[in-house]
């Protein structure tokens, strides 16, 4: 096998991914398993050039790396040492066992149904067209085949933005009971407005 | 003209690792932010797999299509579920995922 620049940059993309993942996986604390994300994101990001997909690159590192892993970091900051595991990766022996038995089982099926067809019939990469995953290309595609897809994708987006804040907002029920007898009290004990009480109005109201 | 990198079968090889380490993770650990980091890993496989074929058609970009609209659904999908860890911290004081057994009592 030849190493090529194009081949180191494969293998080097490749381990990153690999070694991201893996620590997503086993970290006891999840702020190290964003980090292992973020690593993963980024050796993708890099293949995604390498595979003349510039835009998709651009756009893996800004959503992913530039979204998604830091609203991870905010959600784990915010639950502090709760959101550390302290059984960690598989406690128990079964599940330990389980899965590693499971990783080699899907590892092995896929090698098993795919590497026969891959060596019947090779699919090397063809030369690519210039322009082929640029910007420009992409986006023109995107607004003209994918624009029903798209709209819908802004649409979800909004929805899905509104449901998180309603979600984690949650209820503010206990403003609304603490501020109702407070404004009974002062009805019954005194003056309802300051301006009754003899107290001058605050600049800039004309009531 | 088999160097690596330049065919799709080390990015098969490279997707499926990434898609098992994910599913694995997602099927043993029981840390809810972990869980949801490993469905993250599972999706970039898929996405690694579709530009990887999109690179051996190259008269179209379907595939590159597909991986886009796949990362926002991704993203809403994060920013639910990671709301949704907020709501069920804020119940069970808890982001283990064995905790949720509300509707098993």
């Amino acid at each position: 096998m030849m190493t090529t620049i194009g081949g180191i940059y494969f293998s080097v993309c490749a381990i990153a991914c690999l070694v991201g993942a893996l620590i997503t996986v086993l970290a006891r604390n999840p702020i190290r398993g964003a980090l292992g994300l973020l690593t993963t994101i980024v050796g993708i990001a890099g293949l995604f050039l390498l595979l003349r997909a510039q835009f998709m690159a651009a756009i893996q590192l800004i959503v992913y790396a530039g979204a998604v892993v830091v609203l991870f970091v905010f959600v784990i900051l915010l639950l502090g040492a709760d959101a550390h595991d302290p059984t960690g990766p598989g406690k128990a022996k079964l599940v330990r066992v389980a899965g590693g038995v499971l990783l080699s089982a899907s590892v092995g099926v896929a090698g098993y149904l795919v590497a026969p067809e891959l060596a019947e019939h090779p699919m090397p990469f063809v030369a690519a067209p210039a322009g082929h995953g640029s910007v420009a290309a992409v986006g023109s595609l995107l607004f003209t085949e994918g624009l029903v897809p798209f709209e819908l994708a802004t649409a979800l987006l909004i929805v899905a933005v509104v449901g998180a804040i309603a979600l984690a907002r949650g209820r503010s029920e206990n403003k609304a009971v603490v501020a109702e007898p407070h404004a009974t009290l002062r009805l019954f004990h005194g003056p309802v407005h300051s301006r009754d009480a003899g107290y001058p109005l605050p600049k800039g109201t004309d009531r | 003209m088999n160097q690596l990198g330049f065919h799709v079968e080390s990015y098969l090889i490279l997707a499926t690792l990434l898609f098992s380490i994910g599913a694995v993770g997602f099927l043993t650990r029981r840390n809810l932010l972990t869980q949801l980091m490993s469905v993250e890993l599972m999706l970039n496989a898929v996405n690694l797999v579709l530009v990887a074929f999109n690179r051996i058609h190259v008269g179209t970009m379907s595939g590159q299509l597909f991986s886009f609209f796949i990362i926002a659904v991704a993203a809403a999908e994060v920013a639910v579920g990671l709301a949704l860890v907020l709501g069920f911290y804020r119940i069970r004081n808890s982001v283990h995922s064995d905790d949720a057994d509300t509707l098993r009592h």
